[in-house]
């Protein structure tokens, strides 16, 4: 019998913008993800961990750096992501 | 050229920076903070952004629009703050030898910038609260969770 894969948890800093730091009541929240997570995983955790973001976690958009990252990219090893809900510049 | 400013945009200035004898054609486009939307009023507009990523996405929204258009200058400016009603929270100026050129070009960075740019308008509403303008979200309040989703504190 194949004994059940233990999984690696790690801690994932999250930096919030516009509604989402402010339902946060934070400007970064601190979730657990697997260690080989991807973005899609992070906001799954996002949504359980943080009661807050529950309802605005469906249109949470995902950055690393200065970029948009997709929900199938890997969560970076070290460094914080970035999560906000859709921009309205302009 | 890309830039925020928490400063007043100096409209002139934008304008005068993309003139040139290479083009025939300025456009500008201003977004100003208006009163109404639909019967609710506005008292005015706050502005945040992420900044860092905002200036990438902007200086990309920049070189993207030159490799489509034959532009001479590009000069995108956004404020961040509070703004009072009717003050320039955008400033999109673009040069071309041709019009059709300057008016394509214009169009396309205003709508994409309000599309990608990480910055968020929140809205000082009359009767004294506040909403996050969040596209496609809006009306979805923190009072429409059950409350076990609300949070505490």
């Amino acid at each position: 019998m194949i004994p059940p894969a233990v999984t690696d948890f790690r801690t994932v800093r999250v930096r919030l913008y516009a509604a989402a730091k402010e339902r946060a009541g934070a400007e970064t929240v601190e979730v657990r993800v697997p260690r080989d997570a991807v973005i899609g995983d992070l906001a799954a955790a996002l949504a359980a961990e943080v009661a807050a973001l529950r309802s605005l976690s469906p249109h949470l958009l995902f950055a690393v750096g200065t970029d948009y990252v997709s929900k199938d990219a890997a969560v970076p090893a070290d460094g914080e992501v970035v999560a906000f809900p859709p921009v309205s510049g302009g | 050229m890309i830039k925020l400013t928490r400063a007043p945009i100096d409209v002139a200035a934008v304008t005068e920076a993309v003139r040139g004898p290479a083009s025939g054609a300025v456009v500008l486009f201003l977004g100003t903070v208006r009163e109404m939307t639909g019967e609710k009023r506005t008292l005015r507009l706050g502005y945040d952004a992420y900044p860092a990523m905002a200036e990438f996405k902007m200086a990309e929204l920049e070189a993207e629009a030159r490799r489509r258009w034959p532009l001479s200058e590009v000069r995108l400016v956004h404020r961040l703050g509070l703004l009072e009603l009717g003050e320039v929270s955008v400033a999109v100026a673009v040069s071309s030898p041709h019009r059709a050129d300057a008016f394509e070009a214009a169009r396309w960075l205003i709508d994409t910038l309000k599309g990608v740019v990480p910055i968020w308008k929140q809205e000082h509403w009359a009767d004294d609260t506040t909403e996050w303008v969040h596209p496609g979200m809006n009306g979805l309040s923190p009072a429409d969770e059950p409350p076990a989703a609300r949070g505490i504190g």
